[in-house]
């Protein structure tokens, strides 16, 4: 029997709580988008298609975070399908915006949202992939950068380290010779704690830096939270910046709950 | 089959729309007997935890609702802000929000028409398998939702939850030559809006046609995007502040769902058809000679055929972004001050996939105290059941894979955003 015949990576994409915007990335690289078909067996990605085959699948891109009983055990049988498991944005890296529950009394949120609660069925906690399986590789953003998506699929494919820096959105500020808006015009910014990759725009854009990419490797969120408070801010708008789309990634968490009991 | 045989048809995974959902319809013999469309996106509260959060942050937040029309979320939160504080934006800014809606309707009605409707009517599982037989279609598509893409991020930075929408204008304005880039690239994209409408009117469509009620902006002299009162072809006509004492949520016993009715009237229709039906004589002359051309009526009440209203929307946006970019002058201010006061805000914008309805109620320092969002799909989610009740016994005697797919492509017609509506669905988790 032939084993030579190269066999096409099997790709899926499964989605949890989430905006569906980062599988979305998917189909917005649009002129990479039938190479990369052609390159991969996507095999299950119903938002595209409808043809959904069964695993095991080589490789899982995973969006969403954790929020049901349900989708905590799908979660198990994902990783069980998949040989190499990669989340994709800030939902499944660090529980998304959805996260903010976690520091309220969720069946008062239901009692908000919906007119029969007891149809509600949810955890009290958003959570992201990798507090309920072992992960791979964790691309940060909300939303996801296309080129890294790119990137990381190609890298994991050929069995290489993805080109993904970890290092803070000020050196991408950097290197595009934005003047530094914090330092030149006060503005409050995120810039110097969140990780890189979005190609620092907010700074290009007139405005601070709000973590969409999470914290960097090792983020100093004490000495910025100081600095935001020279340039005026109170604690409570200080919580709030740490409490974004990734407010329950361990150190934006106790960025907000530090500034919250200061 | 016999009289009495009970069939189920059930597709667990809706394919090809934003989110996750699932169809149910129960047949006896050849009547239905039941229609649910099951919605299991998990809830995300978004009205839950905007409260206590600062108006200044709410177009970066409700983006976040969903990453295929952040434009429109960001849209109607700044509009029913400023209502809410009384400020007045910008002319040019007026233009530069017109603009914005342009790229987001490219792009998303070219993902739509191309990727997740088109296969449907080719009889595809996905795009990407139309591609090995109409490469070409395929690749128009995609360069067309590039296209659109493009406005979205030259204006916002990045095509998902772009980053320059603010209360009061934009972070940033464009310059007028940054701009005059994407000329080129657009009339292209306007050729083959064109292109479009030939090829989505040349496609096979169900004999179905419904008696809807259809619900859209309406504005004096434009095609509706941020601005406009709520009109139907049944006479309702309202400012955006009186939505919620015209439109209400039902139970429904048969599928433990609240829908969004229009009081003592029942089910009604947002979206493209909704908009086109009711704003034809507001379409450019290239928009509704296109319209003509191809055959299509006024008003169109075969919902297969939306995909030909999407792409005279193309038409519409392309040609409308041209505009745009030839008569525009930055602003002299790129956002207007907004100074916090205790008020409440209601907007409606056309979102792609229809009327998006938002409230705020803010206190004296501008935090959020209540907010309140209606997306088009929980609007158009009686309507899609009922269509589904109606056309299921249309095909009934057919094999059930058959009814299945048709029954799929009767729910895209819609273009459903599971993930938008979840968070204000009233839905039952069913299990089975």
């Amino acid at each position: 029997m032939s084993s030579k015949v190269r066999r096409k990576p099997r790709i899926a994409v499964f989605k949890f709580a989430s905006c569906d915007g980062c599988q979305l990335s998917l189909l917005d690289a649009e002129d990479e988008l039938l190479g990369v078909a052609g390159a991969l067996d996507i095999a299950y990605f119903p938002e595209a298609s409808s043809a959904m085959l069964k695993g095991p699948y080589d490789v899982g891109l995973v969006e969403g975070s954790i929020t049901t009983h349900h989708d905590a055990q799908r979660i198990q049988e994902v990783r069980r399908q998949c040989k190499t498991l990669i989340t994709i944005g800030a939902c499944a890296t660090a529980g998304g915006i959805q996260a903010l529950r976690n520091w309220k009394d969720v069946d008062e949120f239901i009692r908000v949202v919906y007119a029969t609660p007891k149809y509600i069925n949810t955890l009290k906690l958003s959570t992201p992939i990798a507090e309920h399986v072992p992960v791979n590789f964790e691309l940060r953003g909300c939303p996801i950068n296309k080129h890294q998506l790119i990137e990381l699929i190609t890298a994991t494919l050929a069995g290489r380290k993805p080109n993904v820096p970890t290092y803070s959105v000020c050196m991408e500020c950097k290197r595009k010779g934005n003047v530094c808006i914090a330092v030149a015009q006060g503005v409050a910014c995120l810039g110097p704690v969140t990780h890189a990759g979005c190609g620092a725009l907010c700074p290009s854009y007139d405005r601070g830096c709000y973590g969409c990419y999470g914290p960097m490797e090792s983020p100093n969120t004490g000495s910025l939270s100081n600095q935001l408070r020279i340039l005026g801010q109170d604690n409570a708008e200080i919580t709030r910046a740490f409490r974004g789309f990734n407010a329950w990634a361990w150190q934006f968490r106790k960025a907000s709950e530090e500034s919250e009991r200061t | 089959v016999s009289k009495q045989q009970t069939r189920t048809i059930k597709v667990d995974v809706l394919a090809r729309v934003e989110g996750e959902g699932a169809l149910y319809v129960k047949l006896k013999g050849d009547v239905v007997q039941d229609v649910k469309l099951k919605i299991y996106e998990p809830p995300r509260f978004f009205e839950a935890f905007l409260r206590g959060r600062h108006f200044s942050e709410l177009p970066d937040i409700v983006a976040r609702i969903c990453g295929i029309c952040p434009i429109a979320y960001q849209m109607s939160a700044v509009h029913a802000v400023e209502n809410a504080l009384g400020v007045a934006i910008d002319p040019s800014v007026r233009l530069l929000r017109r603009l914005f809606y342009c790229g987001e309707w490219i792009e998303s009605h070219a993902l739509h028409v191309y990727m997740l409707h088109a296969p449907d009517f080719l009889g595809y599982p996905d795009a990407i398998a139309m591609a090995r037989d109409h490469q070409a279609v395929v690749q128009q598509g995609l360069r067309l939702k590039k296209a659109g893409n493009r406005i979205v991020t030259l204006m916002g930075g990045r095509e998902i939850h772009p980053v320059s929408a603010a209360v009061g204008g934009f972070y940033k304005a464009p310059s007028k030559s940054a701009l005059k880039e994407l000329v080129d690239e657009l009339k292209w994209a306007l050729d083959a809006s064109l292109a479009t409408v030939r090829f989505a009117a040349g496609l096979d469509f169900p004999e179905f046609e419904q008696d809807y009620e259809f619900v859209s902006l309406c504005h004096p002299d434009e095609y509706p995007f941020n601005e406009g009162r709520i009109v139907s072809n049944r006479g309702l006509d309202i400012d955006a502040s009186a939505y919620e004492e015209n439109f209400t949520e039902q139970h429904v016993e048969h599928s433990n769902a609240l829908h969004s009715v229009l009081r003592g009237r029942g089910s009604y229709m947002v979206g493209p058809l909704a908009r086109f039906n009711l704003n034809f004589d507001r379409l450019p002359d290239v928009a509704q000679q296109a319209a003509r051309d191809c055959g299509l009526k006024v008003p169109c009440r075969n919902p297969f055929r939306s995909i030909v209203v999407r792409a005279v929307e193309l038409v519409f946006a392309c040609h409308e972004a041209l505009r745009v970019i030839r008569e525009y002058e930055p602003p002299a201010v790129p956002r207007a001050q907004t100074p916090a006061r205790a008020s409440t805000g209601q907007a409606a914008t056309e979102a792609p996939r229809g009327l998006l309805y938002h409230r705020y109620i803010l206190d004296q320092e501008g935090l959020i105290t209540s907010a309140k969002i209606v997306p088009p799909t929980s609007q158009n989610q009686k309507r899609i059941e009922e269509d589904l009740w109606h056309f299921v016994s249309q095909v009934a005697t057919r094999p059930a894979g058959e009814i299945t797919s048709k029954c799929e492509q009767a729910v895209r017609n819609y273009d459903p955003c599971i993930s938008c509506a979840t968070h204000f669905l009233r839905l039952h988790l069913e299990r089975e």
